[in-house]
Formats: structure tokens, C-alpha cells, sequence
């Protein structure tokens, strides 16, 4: 008699274990084939003219890091730029992990990934750091180049020295105990030392045939043409293999040429559309990608001069600006109001007293209080006629200097070319421009360094930093130095919303809106994230055929 | 002729160190800084104040100037401040593209100036003068920039037959038919200030020639029309080649509006960038390299002159 088989349960579940196992084995094998599986060839419409510098660290502020620097090079921690419901978080990169040294706070031991080689086949390991801090911090070293040195050195100001301390270890210590340091580490990319031998030792040959470790590898470069970029198949971290088989960037200063471009399908994405296009590419199916991220458009006021030495009169421009009319009748929503350096939701935006609401009446009775009724101030603004992150500074600063009219401040606006700006903030309030009231240049916030120290530490006053303003406050210098001091993040956050919301009370800016990084992509682009950050992850999206 | 070449070239170098002064002074009278546009505006003093000293720029003013003219005495143009990549390539490649533009607008605008002009001085105060007249007033009045973006709203957007910038497929492609689809809309946009301004001059000289005595006298002898139009236009060319030659230098500089628009990496590109980055070594060695093409345009447009009229002689 045949006796029916009847497997036990344990018997079906080491069955269906072995097959999950076997699946995941697979999976995690064919991972990079199924992430390169998808192809194509993006090419990007940027706004800058040229094709940012290639032999490590880039120019062209960050939109040289997010179409250069980042795809070719690696740091030794990372923007994880895969998602964009919330602020991206800092991840391992070319350091597996970490560690803060429990004896001296001034010293970080970071532990380097192994077997992560360059695109020229030559291995990354703690003598190819140093050697690339030699080459920005080194002066007398051969391969020191004051191009990179001067990009990153205003990023690097509590970092003191580097040391090897095995082949696959280095330490870093610190002018002081910084809870920044990543923040800042993130900066530094990783060029290849063999490849700058075999070019012949010079930096100009080596941007001509770049080697990073990074996603991609550069395949050709004609200057002010084009830059493509082939995927890295041997990358490190195989779940961010490029899907792309290539990629192509342009440079279109102009945004109407971009525009045009996109619309009869020579480009399938383009950075910053013109706001008044944004309907019609809707309609004509193209994704707009807006989100916000730390960006900043405000004026930096003279706070030595009046009306601006008044803390009340600052309060009281700040109430008078009617921020939303600026995102909807000028910028066609591509920007959010600002009522601090950084927005709501934000972990350091705090919790300030003061909310800028457009409230007309309420800024006339803080110009009352201040001494101001029914006299009118006269003050000016030293703007740009374009320029990186300035939108659209024109008309932003006409509808700002209209509505600072209506409660009696009279805005004479002096327009020079972005070139002359950025050398006048630099030098700040001074010289010819010493009684001026107030300069308009937009800024990052990216990390605490950009958004608070740089501004608004009383040590950060010209030429030094950008506290153009001359913003002294003691007790925001305390809060600086305590969150830097703070390593565990939280409380890092919590001192950066208390410093926060006392900027935004003492207002020595003119807060008026933060920029949602729009930009224009085919309805063939899949995959893309918007992430809220400068950079953007391009080892995500691929094209439908 | 010889040495009449060689004077006119040699009376040249002065035209050429005059031209070169002048824009480095301007350079330096300008606001602005070369290191703003290298460095980020928080960059420690004293990596400027390095930066600075390695591109000599903290020497004075005529310093500077004789280190340069030293250099480009040998040849070297020196290096981009902004991108580190020689001069000479830059403007070599950059030149070149200009070229190409500047070559098929001169025909397009030349052609059709010489067309319209000479029908408009054949047919003076009839309607095909008027209508010619209105063209060339058109053509001079327009902005090429706005011209080259309606063309592309109606060629490329709208009908999606041309290229909407650059000067080869974005994907990487290229080949002679993909250059001349890319190069036809640059090339209207920029042949139509030539072709107004030709088409009023050749139409003022033609005009001036028919009403010589010469023309009436071979008309009374009864020569045919198409042997009077051909000794009317030889008397006629002399000031249009003038004009000719000195619209192609323009051409050769490139217009920085057109090229910007079309994203075509030309000297006007490259002087535009070098420009807002404070280049100085690049935007001398650009405007040099026009300034040189002018004194040899202008020199061959005169030997043009004695060949085409023998009452001039170069000696």
C-alpha cells in the first residue's frame, strides 16, 4: 500500500529557508547587473558656463561638487542623497566608520574602506589621504594646488592635522573640540596620486584625464562644450552602480537656450527653468522637481549704520516684506517664504519669538517705537544684476524695496555686476561702500559651519568670514561654540535652534525667501530624487527607451 | 607690393600694443576681482594673498603688463586664471568654431546684401527698392540675440526642425550634416546686420557709379544691360570689399549675444566667460588674436583694392 508523503512543518520551512536564503544570495549577487539593467544616456542643461575644474575638488561652488565633484570622487563620508522627505543624512564613504576618542576630544580616528581602488586601477588607502591633504594643506609638497587648496580651505578651519597611523587608518585632530567635523571632511575629495604621476605631475594634465573612486568615470571633456561620463562598473558600494550608461553635461548659461533645449529634446533635464516656462512644461508633460533646501535669499544689513544700528527698525523691515507675494506674482512658486536663516521644520530653525508675517500695521508700530513716526529713512542696497542662487534679483529687490516704502524706509538700490559683489562682501561694509545699508547675496546652510558660524560668531567678522554685518553678540557666540562642542546630534540641534531663534529676534538680515531648486526633466527621466540638498544623487535615475 | 605688405604689417605692431593697453587698463579700472571669481568668498586671506602672488597679481600694474608682453614675445599667451588650460588652445578651439559661423553668415549676409543692394540701385524708387530698403533697414535694427530666440521658438520649438543650441548632437554624434543643421540658425541670426549694411552701401555705391557719365555713355553706345551692370559693379566694389572686410573681422569676434543664445562654444562664448571671471590673460590673448586679424583683414581687403581697381597703386 502506497503510504501518502507528508512532509512535516519543519521540513517545509527548512525547505522554504534554503530557497529565501538562495534568493537573497542571488539577489545581492546580480544586484549591480540588475542596477546597470536599465541604460540610456542623460544629458543635463546646467546653468554654469564651463564644466566645473575635474581634478578633484571642483570650482563653481556647488554646482561644481553635484555634476563634478561628486560623481567622479568620493569623501570619506557622504550626502546619502536617495530619498527626500527629510534633510539627507551623512553616511560612510571612503571611511567604513569613525570614532571621536574618549581621552582627547580633539582627535577623530577615521577607519579607511578596503579594497576600493581608483579609476586608474591604483588602490585608495591612508597614504593616498595624505597625500591628498598634502595637496591642500601641504605647501611644500609637490602636488599642493592652491586651486583646490583655496575651494575647500574655508570649510577646513577646525581641522589642525592629519596622520597615517596604519595602511588603513588615519587620525585628524582638531583646533578645538568640534562636533563639525564630518561636515566638513565631506569637502575633501580623494584624487589619485598613480594617475598624477603617470600625467607627468601636473594637475592641468591630470583634470584633462581625471581618476577619483567616485560612481563615474569622465570619458571626455571639451571645455565650455560638454563633459561625458561613463559608468564606474568596478564602483565599491555596488548598490549605487550607475543605472545611466552615460552621462552628458552641457553647459547653457542662458535660461532661455536651456529651455529651448529641453523642449525640442536635445536634453532630458535642466537646472532651473525660467519660472514663467514652469506651466507650460507641465502641461507639455515635463516633471518639475521643486523642493526646499538650505538656501537662503536675504540682505545682509549694515548694522553699524543707522537706521540698521535699530534693532526695532530691523524687525520692522522684516514684518513690511510680503514674502509670499514674492513667491507667487514673481517666482511662479518656486520659492517658500523665509522668516530665519533656515525654514520650518528645519532641526535647527528652534523656536523663535518673532514669526516675519507680511503685517504692515505691526511694522509701522515697531518703526513708532522706534523713533521713526512719520519720518522717512533713506539707506541702500548693494545688489547683483544675476549671479549663482540670486534668482531673480531685480525684480525680488524692487517688490522688497516697495514694500519697505510703505512703512517709510526708502531703498535707494545700487545693481553691479555678481563678479563685484562677491568682492565686495568679501571686504564687507567698507571703503565706498562703508554707509551702504545692506548687500544682497543668497547662501547655502548646509551644514552649522555655512549657516551660523561663518555669519553671525563675533571672530567671523571681515576679512575673515562673511559677518559682514558685524553681528557681535556674546551670547550667540557662547551657543555657537557649545553646539560645536556638543557631540551628540540632538543637543547639537537643540543649541543651533536656541542660537536660531535669537538671530531671527536680533534680525541682522533681511530674511525674505528660500529658493526650491526647481529644475526641468523629461517625462523619460525615471528614478530621479529630489533630494533637499545642493547635490543630487545621479547614479539613480535612467532613462525610459 | 612686397614691401608695401611687410610696412603695413609693421605699422601694425603698434595698432596691436595700443589695443592690448588699453584693455589691460580697462581690465584693472574695472570693478571686480579675478580672485572673486576663483575662490569662495570666505576663502582664508592667505590662501588669497598665495593665489594672488602665484598668478602675479600683486605686482604692479606695468609689472604685470611687460611680464605678459615678455611672454607672448615667445609665443606664450599664458595660462586661463579661471581654468588653468593655455590660452592658445582656448582661443585655437574657440577661433575655429567661430569660423565656421562667421564663414557661412558672411555668405548668407554678403550674398544676399549684394543681391538686394544692386536690384535696389537698378530699381531706385520703384517698389522692389522699397522693399529691399525695408529688409536692410530690418536687418540692422533687429537684436541678432532676440532674432536667434525667435528662431528658435519657430524652428526648433514650434516646427522641430533645427537644433535648438551647440554645434553637434548633445548625445555625442557628430558628423558634417549634424555641423551644418546646428550651424544654420547662428549663422541666419548673425548674417543679418552684415546683410542691412551691405545691401545700404552696395545699393549708395551702385547708385553713385550709374549716375557717371561712363554709364551713359556705354548705355548710349548700346551695350548690352548685363555688360553695363558688370562695369558698374566693378567701379562699385571697391568700398563694399572695405565693408566686407571689416564685417568679417566682426564676425570673427564673435557675437557674444548669438553665441551665448546658442550655446556655441565660439570666441564671443569664451570672451563673455573670460570676462565675468576676470580673466585677464584670456581675454588679452583673445582680443590680441582679433585685434591681429583686423590689421591682416584690413591690409587684404587693400590689396584687393589695387587689384580690383589698377588707378590704385601699393608701392
Amino acid at each position: 500500500m502506497l503510504q501518502r508523503l507528508r512532509p512535516d512543518r519543519r521540513h517545509i520551512m527548512k525547505i522554504l529557508g534554503g530557497v529565501v536564503a538562495g534568493l537573497m544570495t542571488l539577489a545581492i549577487a546580480w544586484a549591480p547587473v540588475l542596477a546597470q539593467g536599465k541604460g540610456g544616456t542623460l544629458r543635463i542643461g546646467m546653468t554654469a558656463a564651463d564644466i566645473a575644474y575635474t581634478a578633484g575638488i571642483p570650482d563653481q561652488g556647488f554646482e561644481g561638487y553635484r555634476f563634478v565633484g561628486y560623481q567622479l570622487y568620493d569623501a570619506l563620508v557622504r550626502w546619502d542623497l536617495s530619498q527626500g522627505e527629510r534633510l539627507p543624512d551623512i553616511a560612510p564613504a571612503l571611511a567604513e566608520s569613525w570614532e571621536l576618542d574618549k581621552n582627547d576630544v580633539h582627535r577623530w580616528v577615521f577607519k579607511l574602506r578596503r579594497g576600493v581602488k581608483f579609476h586608474d586601477g591604483s588602490d585608495f588607502n591612508a597614504d593616498a589621504v595624505i597625500w591628498n591633504w598634502d595637496k591642500i594643506r601641504n605647501k611644500e609638497a609637490p602636488q599642493y594646488d592652491t586651486k583646490q587648496a583655496g575651494e575647500v580651505a574655508p570649510r577646513l578651519t577646525t581641522i589642525k592635522s592629519y596622520k597615517k597611523i596604519d595602511d588603513y587608518a588615519v587620525e585628524f585632530t582638531t583646533t578645538q573640540p568640534s562636533s563639525f567635523v564630518l561636515f566638513q571632511l565631506i569637502y575633501v575629495l580623494y584624487s589619485s596620486p598613480a594617475q598624477w604621476d603617470k600625467v607627468g605631475k601636473d594637475w592641468r594634465a591630470f583634470a584633462a584625464n581625471p581618476s577619483g573612486t567616485g560612481p563615474f568615470k569622465m570619458t571626455r571633456f571639451v571645455p565650455r562644450e560638454r563633459a561625458e561620463y561613463e559608468p564606474n562598473k568596478e564602483y565599491w558600494d555596488k548598490i549605487r552602480v550607475p543605472k545611466v550608461d552615460k552621462v552628458v553635461l552641457l553647459p547653457m548659461p542662458e535660461p532661455t537656450t536651456r529651455l529651448a533645449a529641453l523642449r525640442t529634446g536635445q536634453v532630458d533635464w535642466i537646472e532651473v527653468p525660467p519660472p514663467d516656462a514652469i506651466p507650460l512644461l507641465k502641461q507639455s508633460g515635463f516633471q518639475i522637481a521643486l523642493r526646499s533646501y538650505p538656501h537662503v535669499w536675504p540682505h545682509s544689513l549694515n548694522l553699524k549704520q543707522a537706521p540698521w544700528d535699530n534693532k526695532l527698525v530691523r524687525q520692522a523691515a522684516n514684518y513690511a516684506i510680503d514674502r509670499e507675494g514674492i513667491c507667487k506674482s514673481l517666482l511662479n512658486d518656486t520659492c517658500i517664504p523665509a522668516t530665519g536663516v533656515v525654514y520650518p521644520g528645519h532641526p535647527w530653525f528652534g523656536k523663535p519669538a518673532f514669526t516675519y508675517t507680511y503685517d504692515v500695521k505691526k511694522a509701522k508700530e515697531l518703526m513708532k517705537q522706534a523713533g521713526f513716526e512719520g519720518k522717512r529713512v533713506k539707506t541702500s542696497f548693494l545688489i547683483s544684476t544675476s549671479g549663482s542662487g540670486q534668482m531673480l534679483p531685480l525684480p525680488m529687490n524692487e517688490f522688497v524695496q516697495e514694500n519697505l516704502r510703505e512703512i517709510g524706509i526708502d531703498v535707494e538700490l545700487l545693481p553691479i555686476e555678481w563678479n563685484t559683489l562677491t568682492s565686495w562682501v568679501r571686504k564687507g561694509f567698507a571703503e565706498e561702500h562703508e554707509k551702504t545699508g545692506a548687500m544682497n547675496v543668497s547662501f547655502n546652510f548646509l551644514e552649522p559651519f555655512s549657516a551660523f558660524v561663518r555669519f553671525f560668531h563675533s571672530a567671523s567678522v571681515p576679512p575673515k568670514s562673511l559677518n559682514i554685518m558685524y553681528y557681535i553678540n556674546p551670547e550667540a557666540d557662547k551657543l555657537i561654540e557649545a553646539a560645536q562642542a556638543a557631540f551628540d546630534p540632538k543637543e547639537r540641534d537643540a543649541l543651533l535652534g536656541k542660537l536660531h531663534a535669537m538671530v531671527v529676534e536680533d534680525a541682522p538680515w533681511l530674511f525674505v525667501v528660500h529658493d526650491l531648486n526647481p529644475r526641468a526633466l523629461s517625462p523619460k527621466v525615471k528614478g530621479f530624487v529630489q533630494p533637499q540638498s545642493w547635490f543630487v544623487d545621479l547614479t539613480l535615475p535612467w532613462m525610459e527607451p | 607690393m612686397w614691401s608695401y605688405i611687410l610696412r603695413r604689417l609693421f605699422f601694425g605692431i603698434p595698432t596691436l600694443l595700443g589695443v592690448t593697453i588699453i584693455v589691460f587698463t580697462l581690465l584693472y579700472l574695472a570693478p571686480g576681482d579675478p580672485i572673486s571669481a576663483m575662490v569662495p568668498s570666505d576663502a582664508p586671506l592667505e590662501v588669497v594673498q598665495m593665489i594672488r602672488q602665484q598668478m602675479g597679481l600683486d605686482k604692479p600694474l606695468p609689472v604685470q603688463y611687460w611680464r605678459w608682453l615678455t611672454r607672448v614675445a615667445h609665443g606664450d599667451l599664458g595660462n586661463s586664471l579661471a581654468t588653468r588650460r593655455p590660452v592658445l588652445n582656448e582661443i585655437r578651439a574657440a577661433l575655429g568654431n567661430t569660423f565656421l559661423l562667421a564663414v557661412s553668415a558672411a555668405f548668407i549676409g554678403f550674398t544676399m546684401g549684394v543681391v538686394l543692394g544692386t536690384t535696389a540701385a537698378f530699381f531706385q524708387g520703384r517698389w522692389v527698392d522699397k522693399v529691399a530698403s525695408a529688409v536692410a533697414i530690418t536687418g540692422v535694427s533687429l537684436p541678432h540675440y532676440w532674432v536667434g530666440i525667435m528662431l528658435i521658438i519657430v524652428f526648433s520649438v514650434t516646427l522641430n526642425w533645427l537644433p535648438a543650441m551647440g554645434m553637434q548632437e548633445t548625445s555625442g554624434g557628430s558628423s558634417l550634416w549634424t555641423l551644418l543643421r546646428h550651424m544654420l540658425l547662428p549663422s541666419i541670426a548673425l548674417a543679418l546686420i552684415p546683410m542691412g549694411v551691405i545691401t545700404r552701401m552696395v545699393r549708395a555705391s551702385v547708385l553713385e557709379i550709374l549716375q557717371q557719365d561712363f554709364v551713359l555713355t556705354l548705355r548710349a553706345k548700346g551695350l548690352w544691360s548685363r555688360t553695363v551692370t558688370r562695369h558698374v559693379m566693378k567701379n562699385a566694389a571697391p568700398p563694399v570689399l572695405t565693408l566686407m572686410g571689416l564685417q568679417f573681422g566682426y564676425l570673427l569676434g564673435g557675437s557674444v549675444l548669438v553665441e551665448t543664445v546658442f550655446s556655441w562654444p565660439g570666441s564671443g562664448f569664451l570672451l563673455n566667460l573670460a570676462i565675468f571671471q576676470r580673466d585677464i590673460p584670456m581675454l588679452q590673448g583673445v582680443i590680441l588674436v582679433l585685434a591681429t586679424f583686423f590689421v591682416i583683414l584690413n591690409l587684404m581687403v587693400d590689396i584687393l583694392h589695387s587689384l580690383i581697381d589698377p588707378r590704385i597703386r601699393r608701392t
